[in-house]
């Protein structure tokens, strides 16, 4: 069962001993050793080849928009690999758990990968991807020379990455959390769940928490103040819409996460009642507060997937968005709508049929402007001439597979269907089908679409068709037999089965698991070849696509100050109308460029809450004590930096867009 | 597996001809229907009025909105395919981007869809509230005024079932079995953590909760031996975490409850103390006598001689509570605090207060909780009930126990 309780707290290491190493389980200690080493290796490459002081100067501590968007999403994918490994761990127990084999997975183990295949999958792969993504194109877009706040940009990705950091370490100190990834008490209260998992659960997302709540007032603001002279509201690109609404849900809902995490650590480490059965605690309580931010969170991750898809749709069709102020109320009703849909998480749980029908309306209700939005698209790609490359072709499979996501969804919806579907494995396929289909799909597609912006080359197309044909034939392989399970009234998050009937469709799942991988590796190889082959992908004009926005028209990549003029927006589709108009790029009457200075303090705030994290999981009083001081401490210190911005000189500018001028005039344009 | 094989050498083995692109394209599907039609897609086909309804929703929600699924897609196919950038024949309208009508179709379709499963949505969702007791044991046979539903109350354990009949005095582990064709009534709840009480045959799930009480009411119609088991998550023994659950004729049941009383074991607090502790994979196991009042002390939480109940808890509470005085008694009001799983040998002395004051009944089965449904009868097209039915439905359940 759980790890063995630990007879007395030492006043240094708290409950921390050498008994808590996963010794016992050969399947971790491999993994341990596999990551030592791959880990060494990385680490003496870096050392090797001198990278060290490159990458703390001009990424670790940068506050520069675009790096930090990317390191968010190598955040993502790393922690992606991470989820995946364990999303192929599930598959091959389910497929050999039958037959009165225990599979090769004990419940103490098996319990702990789908928490952290969810609680990953979630916060550390889709979270990152998305923030990552509007980091790096929000400010280009609306023709900002960065975010509102850069030096909390840089903090909030550190803070992201130490709740990272902890997941991981949950894997060779300790356990991680047997509760599935919304830890419902009482099983997640210390009676039931003793051990460390749900401690490192709970300050993994607290420390990760900090970092969304503030990316997000971050990316609000920026919205609001920064964007460039002439775009209104209703001449936002769609994408930066959806970020806009996003990180409003996310600066509404996260708080709430924090609020019922930390009643969760009282109840865990003082001994209060808020979710435990005893002094009238309320587990219940807990399930409302927790998706009252999880279902908010289900559109924090869509909403801007939605943008990707108007813009990606709009550029290859080589057209006009249609119906785009149709398209900006639609995400707007979406947002406020997400806020009034939670009870149909737990229709289960006794509520009367008049409020679980009002959970059941609202939730439909939500489908009508997200049909619209399908319809929006469809109509662009109408009377268009469409182009075929990588992101249309994700936009094009995310239409097709999100639709039929999106029906189950409502199905689920339809209380009575919920009672005899709810927490089956058609939920499962549910879910992924909308957040594969739908989140994933929109990265990839935005990962195409953008990586020429972002490296100054394109991908490759060939390993890119074959990761995506391995990733469509590969989702409806592995998902559409769970859809089929759920209907024979099979369960999530069992380990082993009763009934042999089953074990054919999780195989026809497991096969469609490895397509997937071949998915992921052929992505892999595809980023290394393109890397390879950078000069024969290069694009010299910033504008590969035809684009219509604001990022085009900078050079690819951007200079740190992105524009070097503000630039003025006269429409909707600013770029696609400056290139009509005729617009010529300024060549001469630059001035200085005034910029935020890089600072290490993001880096050590986050360390700190690392260490104060760790030591409050394993009760090291004296540290955790020490390490909030220090926090606080470095914060205030951070405040008496009075040299954080400096001046790019006019001659560097000039010389830059000179550059420029001279790379353009290589493509004739 | 074999099925699956015998399909696809059979579709393999016309030499290629003109025939044989279509027969690639339709072998996966073709491929799938002996796989389905083998599966037993027990939500949609099971043996229970409830059930049957619920799954009978599912199927007219889902092709409520193929409606609109499918064109949806045939479109995006089809315009995916006629606009391509090589098509030089398609219109193409750059600048085209608002429409109107366009507008008020794309919205109002989906509307109409959702008008349409709104209204299912809130009948069918009053209908089969668990809450409800049931008006019909199949189509056109309503329950008849001096029926009286078999009560069964249900108590989650880590990590088995268990079932207690008050009507017949008895009570098993991971066994439940009714009668077919008479209602039965659930009043479900846990012991320690949350689990989902879950029949795929007989009605959809309802979560049973520590200290808390829900209820469901369903009716098998055929005799056969289905699947029980918790559909939600609840530590390490989950899996192993099933139940068989029966269906029996009449004469088949009286004879099922006598074996049972056969059996000489009591199910007394102190046995169930001793069952409630973790455990996996546990076996059929019976108990021919249970104590009076045993689930009202599990909801309660006070089975262990000398806690407080909860109503009685709720009482105090409700009086202004015991002030300074009561801070001395909180031991007796903790469950969870050291019967923590593996937790369980450091449990320290306990204060213990012998006797409350309470206005109320000695807790009992009749004990009811104040219901939190009104179950008077809906009204509207669709939902007339036989006077009868609905005076038997609301008509207070008589018990001889």
């Amino acid at each position: 069962m759980s790890a063995p309780e630990p007879t007395a707290i030492s006043p240094i290491f708290g409950r921390l001993t050498l008994d808590v190493l996963p010794l016992h389980e050969p399947i971790v200690v491999a993994t341990f050793i596999a990551v030592v080493i791959g880990g060494a290796a990385v680490l003496a490459l870096i050392t090797k080849f001198k990278l060290w002081g490159m990458l703390w100067n001009d990424w670790f501590t940068s506050v520069d928009h675009k790096k930090i968007g990317i390191m968010y999403m190598v955040l993502g994918l790393v922690m992606f690999l991470r989820g995946f490994a364990d999303a192929i761990m599930m598959r091959l127990q389910q497929v050999m758990g039958f037959n009165g084999s225990e599979g090769y997975l004990n419940a103490h183990h098996y319990d702990q990968i789908f928490t952290a295949h969810g609680v990953i999958m979630i916060f550390f792969v889709a979270m990152p991807f998305v923030t990552g993504l509007m980091n790096y194109l929000v400010p280009l877009q609306i023709g900002a020379r960065d975010v509102s706040f850069p030096f909390l940009n840089n903090f909030s990705f550190w803070m992201t990455t130490a709740g990272a950091v902890l997941v991981m370490m949950s894997l060779f100190v300790g356990e991680f959390a047997q509760t599935g990834w919304l830890a419902y008490p009482p099983l997640s209260g210390i009676a039931y769940s003793p051990a460390s998992g749900v401690d490192y659960y709970i300050w993994a997302l607290q420390i990760a928490g900090v970092g969304t709540t503030l990316s997000g007032i971050n990316l609000i603001v920026t919205i609001i103040k920064l964007r460039a002279p002439g775009m209104s509201l209703m001449r936002m690109p769609v994408f930066t819409w959806t970020s806009l609404c996003t990180n409003v849900l996310i600066v509404a809902s996260f708080p709430v996460l924090t609020g019922v995490l930390l009643l969760l650590s009282l109840d865990r480490y003082v001994g209060t009642n808020f979710f435990t059965n005893d002094f009238g605690g309320s587990p219940m309580m807990y399930v409302n507060l927790i998706w009252i931010w999880g279902h908010p969170e289900v559109y924090i991750l869509i909403l801007p997937l939605f943008g990707v898809f108007s813009e990606i749709t709009a550029t290859f069709s080589g057209k006009r968005l249609f119906g785009y102020t149709s398209m900006v109320y639609a995400t707007v009703v979406i947002t406020i709508l997400s806020y009034v849909v939670w009870l149909h998480h737990f229709f289960t749980m006794g509520s009367g049929a008049s409020v679980n029908s009002f959970f059941g309306i609202t939730t439909m209700v939500i489908s009508i402007p997200t049909g619209a939005k399908l319809f929006n698209w469809l109509f662009t790609m109408y009377r268009g001439r469409i182009r075929f490359d990588l992101p249309m072709m994700w936009t094009v499979a995310f239409m097709l597979t999100f639709v039929v996501g999106g029906m189950t969804g409502v199905l689920l919806a339809v209380p009575p269907a919920d009672f005899v579907l709810h927490n089956s494995l058609f939920l499962i396929a549910h879910f992924h089908n909308v957040i594969i289909g739908g989140v994933l799909f929109g990265l990839f597609a935005a990962i195409n679409f953008w990586w020429p912006k972002a490296f100054g080359f394109k991908l490759d197309m060939f390993w890119g068709k074959i990761s995506f044909w391995c990733w469509v034939v590969g989702f409806w392989l592995a998902f559409m037999p769970l859809y089929v399970l759920g209907l024979m009234g099979v369960t999530r998050r069992m380990r082993v089965f009763d009934d042999p009937s089953l074990q054919i469709w999780f195989i026809i799942a497991g096969i469609g698991a490895v397509i997937i991988a071949a998915g992921i590796g052929a992505m892999l190889v595809q980023f290394a070849v393109s890397i390879w082959k950078r000069n024969e992908l290069r694009d010299e004009t910033g504008d590969p696509w035809n684009g219509r926005t604001l990022e085009w028209a900078t050079s690819s990549p951007p200079p740190d100050y992105n524009f070097a003029f503000t630039p003025v927006v006269h429409g909707l589709d600013a770029w696609h109308e400056m290139k009509q108009a005729g617009v010529k790029r300024p060549l001469d009457g630059f001035r200085a460029i005034h910029m935020p200075k890089n600072t290490g303090t993001g880096v050590v705030l986050a360390a700190l809450s690392l260490v104060c994290g760790f030591a409050l999981i394993w009760y090291m009083w004296w540290l955790a004590i020490l390490s909030f001081v220090g926090l606080v401490g470095y914060a205030i210190y951070h405040t008496f930096n009075y040299k954080r911005d400096f001046h790019i000189p006019v001659e560097t500018v000039a010389e830059t867009e000179a550059a420029r001028t001279r790379q353009l005039a290589t493509v004739g344009a | 597996m074999s099925y699956v094989l015998h399909c696809s050498t059979r579709l393999g083995a016309p030499p290629m001809s003109h025939s044989s692109r279509l027969a690639r394209r339709i072998t996966p599907v073709l491929l799938l229907t002996p796989l389905l039609s083998a599966c037993d897609m027990i939500v949609l086909n099971p043996a229970g009025d409830v059930a049957q309804q619920q799954g009978d929703l599912v199927v007219i929600s889902t092709l409520l909105m193929l409606l609109i699924i499918v064109p949806v897609m045939a479109l995006t196919i089809f315009f995916a395919w006629k606009y391509r950038a090589d098509n030089k024949e398609a219109r193409y309208e750059p600048e085209w981007s608002h429409s109107t009508q366009l507008e008020l179709a794309i919205w109002g379709a989906p509307l109409l869809i959702i008008i349409c499963l709104g209204a299912l949505t809130w009948v069918g969702t009053h209908l089969l509230d668990p809450y409800r007791p049931l008006a019909r044991t199949a189509p056109g046979q309503p329950v008849a005024a001096d029926v009286r539903p078999l009560e069964v109350q249900v108590v989650a354990l880590d990590w088995k079932w268990l079932f207690i009949y008050p009507e017949q005095g008895i009570a098993t582990v991971n066994e439940l079995v009714a009668p077919v064709d008479r209602p039965i009534r659930f009043r479900i709840s846990s012991s320690s953590v949350m689990n989902s009480f879950y029949v795929p045959a007989l009605a959809g799930q309802i979560y049973a909760m520590p200290a808390m009480e829900t209820k469901l009411h369903a009716v098998f119609n055929r005799p056969g031996n289905f699947r029980g088991f918790s559909a939600n998550y609840s530590g390490a023994g989950f899996s192993g975490m099933r139940f068989d659950a029966r269906g029996l004729s009449n004469a088949d049941f009286d004879s099922w409850v006598e074996t049972v009383r056969g059996t000489a074991v009591t199910l007394d607090r102190a046995a169930y103390l001793k069952l409630e502790q973790p455990s996996e994979n546990v076996p059929v196991t019976h108990f021919g006598q249970v104590e009076r009042g045993l689930f009202d002390a599990v909801v309660n939480l006070c089975v262990e001689p000398g806690k407080m109940c909860q109503h009685d808890m709720m009482a105090i509470d409700a009086k202004g509570g015991l002030g300074l005085a009561g801070a001395y008694n909180v031991a007796q009001l903790s469950h969870d605090k050291f019967a923590a799983r593996g937790t369980d040998g450091a449990r320290p002395a306990r204060f213990m207060v012998a006797a409350m004051c309470d206005t109320r009944p000695v807790p009992s089965h009749e004990f009811e909780l104040p219901d939190p449904v009104n179950l008077a009868p809906l009204i509207g097209a669709g939902l007339a009930l036989r006077a009868g039915a609905v005076s038997a439905a609301l008509s207070p359940i008589p018990s001889r126990f």
